[in-house]
């Protein structure tokens, strides 16, 4: 099955060091300015999120959400979750660690988008198999 | 403007600005250290040259300012607006004063060029002070006349009247972005000051040291602790900030899942919260220009170059640019004419008009989506690529101004790039000027160029953005109301509507009628 979100070797590690210290973690993709289009990554227990915000997928065991308006904009693209040296991030765990998370994105082939049609992706609220998960469900 | 040399690098020999080599917070009128003693280094984007050390304060170094705040809120707020206006008169004085100074430690800080602080940020942060001093010495409470003067009727209505007093929230928190880093603390602290609150910001990690040589030289003007600085990361000082039960609002300048976070923590505190988010602003340019006469027209080009404004790190940026299908060709031609001559040079040289981006993320960024741009298809009108600057400059953070030809449903028109790229499409009608307009998540600004009056007037209520300019762009003067519709946020800045997103109304009613009700 084609994926939505991938991560890079150094995206998995920094994610295996975050989550040792932070435990179970959530990526949340922002949008807006500053840190705007950046993933935000978070303590699972403490983002809540929204309950039809759009489930991607998991990078190292880490679920992965967008907006369900910003998806619309952003679903013919592949996110490859890369990490890059910098400090910010606003709230994102990584910030001290001089490292931050960036998106870089493909552009999916026409038969991929054919294929992501068939399986549409899942609204926060309707998952239930991802542990400590904060949402709202209908 | 040839002639002038440009600013010598601060801390060089000869510079007019000399950075310490450590900073501190300022909590409760005094440079504080954080209480871990440990700090970060302050690279500016200019050279990739470490500027000072910041301190790296956590939740404890928050709680001593909110000490600090907290003890000074009660008194401050209980002065007269006239003492409150004449501190914010006596702000501005100090920042005019030192304008050269303060722009020097912006350009080193942020990377913008050195003209943009000298003419924009730094007089209107002057101004802003300036303009709330004024408006809260003008601010009135309302009387309501509820009943009747005629008392002893035996009726408890009769002689009531409700008394409307503007009165401060407390303390409040402030979290400034990157992009502006003096004159967004000013359009926050100005109206809080005002209103007589008590204020803990945090400046944004990536421009943390400007905001120190602004406090350096207001210290003395105001009294301990009503204004706070606290230092540090996002995560391990803001947000302690932001989730505190001990701050009456929060004030956010940032992107959206931060905005959203801001309001998680402020509904378990039942606090408002003001958010300006940014946006994907479009500037729609109508077939009339071309006939405006060469004055006219050459200012509409120059509209389009306002993207390139402070390197596209603005919240407004125009950064989708709606032609008219009839006039793209000729339209762009003169744009390329004019980028092509821009100077983009030494940032300290006061005629560079683009300079640095602020960090080497948001230079990762924009180059990712340079990127993306090109692969959705987008066609390369000119730039696209890094931009190597020699010598001292070597290794800072350079992008060439650049603009994309493509399409609104690509993703480098949908979203803020915050870099100094433009996405280019074209229009057949009014019709679908505002449909491509309004195909956005955000609605922060926006720009309509035409000599029609009816065109603009239409454009300017049909665009969903809480900021239309018409035949000009990027004016932020104080007195004309600024904030997002949409996805780009709540409230309303530079305004003195921004009072009262810092005060609460206490309603006083009074009878003055002297018989009983007859009730009971």
């Amino acid at each position: 099955m084609i994926k939505r979100v991938l991560s890079t070797k150094k995206t998995d590690d920094l994610i295996n060091e975050l989550s040792k210290i932070h435990g179970l973690l959530v990526f949340h993709q922002s949008g807006g300015c500053c840190d705007g289009s950046s993933p935000m990554c978070f303590p699972r227990s403490e983002f809540r999120v929204g309950s039809r915000d759009i489930y991607l997928g998991n990078i190292s065991s880490q679920p992965f959400f967008m907006s369900e308006d910003q998806f619309e904009y952003w679903k013919h693209t592949q996110l490859i979750i890369d990490v890059v040296d910098g400090k910010g991030g606003m709230f994102s765990l990584e910030g001290p660690t001089g490292k931050r998370f960036l998106t870089r994105s493909r552009v999916y082939e026409e038969n991929e988008i054919n294929e992501l049609l068939k399986n549409p992706p899942q609204i926060a609220s309707n998952l239930s198999n991802i542990e400590g998960l904060k949402t709202t469900i209908n | 403007m040839d002639d002038v040399k440009p600013f010598i690098y601060p801390g060089d020999d000869g510079s007019k600005l000399k950075p310490g080599s450590r900073y501190e917070n300022f909590i409760g009128g005094d440079w504080t250290k954080p209480k871990t003693g440990n700090y970060f280094e302050n690279i500016s984007p200019t050279s990739g040259k470490i500027i000072c050390e910041i301190p790296r304060s956590n939740a404890d170094d928050v709680n001593l300012a909110l000490d600090a705040a907290h003890k000074a809120a009660p008194s401050w707020g209980k002065t007269g607006p006239a003492e409150r206006s004449n501190i914010l008169l006596k702000i501005a004085d100090v920042i005019e004063q030192n304008a050269e100074k303060l722009s020097l430690a912006e350009t080193l800080d942020n990377g913008k060029p050195i003209r943009e602080p000298m003419a924009a940020d730094i007089p209107l942060t002057v101004d802003h002070f300036r303009y709330f001093a004024g408006a809260i010495r003008a601010q009135e409470g309302t009387i309501g006349n509820i009943d009747g003067m005629q008392s002893g009727g035996g009726n408890s209505a009769q002689g009531m009247m409700a008394y409307h007093y503007p009165e401060p929230l407390g303390v409040v928190g402030q979290i400034i972005p990157w992009n502006f880093p003096i004159l967004m603390a000013a359009w926050k602290l100005a109206p809080a000051l005002a209103a007589g609150n008590a204020v803990v910001l945090k400046p944004a990690e990536q421009t943390p040291y400007s905001i120190c040589v602004l406090m350096e030289l207001i210290a003395d003007l105001l009294p301990p602790g009503v204004v706070n600085v606290v230092q540090g990361y996002g995560v391990e000082a803001g947000k302690p900030l932001a989730s505190s039960n001990r701050v009456k609002k929060i004030g956010f300048t940032g992107e959206t899942t931060t905005g959203r976070l801001i309001l998680q923590y402020a509904s378990e505190n039942l606090i408002p919260v003001t958010l300006e988010l940014g946006g994907k602003s479009p500037n729609i340019f109508f077939k009339d220009i071309m006939n405006g006469g060469d004055e006219y027209l050459s200012r509409c080009v120059e509209g389009f170059l306002h993207a390139y404004f402070n390197q596209g790190e603005v919240c407004t940026c125009p950064s989708r640019a709606v032609v008219h299908e009839d006039i793209y060709e000729p339209f762009m031609e003169m744009v390329k004419k004019r980028v092509s001559v821009l100077n983009c040079g030494d940032p300290f040289d006061l005629n560079t008009q683009v300079g640095a981006q602020a960090s080497s993320e948001q230079f990762d960024k924009i180059m990712s989506y340079l990127d993306v741009g090109k692969q959705e298809g987008a066609s390369v009108i000119f730039g696209g690529e890094k931009r190597q600057m020699d010598g001292a400059y070597s290794n800072g953070y350079y992008v060439e101004p650049t603009a994309f030809r493509g399409d609104n449903s690509m993703r480098i028109f949908q979203e803020e790039i915050f870099g100094p790229v433009v996405s280019v499409t074209t229009f057949k009608d009014e019709a679908e000027a505002i449909s491509i307009a309004n195909d956005t998540l955000y609605g922060l600004g926006a720009g309509v160029w035409s000599k029609d009056a009816n065109i603009c007037y239409r454009m300017g209520r049909a665009i969903e953005a809480g900021r239309v300019w018409v035949n000009c762009y990027h004016s932020y003067p104080a007195h004309a109301a600024f904030g997002g519709y949409k996805n780009s946020g709540i409230g309303r800045e530079t305004h003195k509507m921004m009072l009262n997103h810092y005060q609460q109304t206490k309603n006083v009613l009074v009878s003055y009628a002297e018989v009983p009700d007859g009730f009971f």
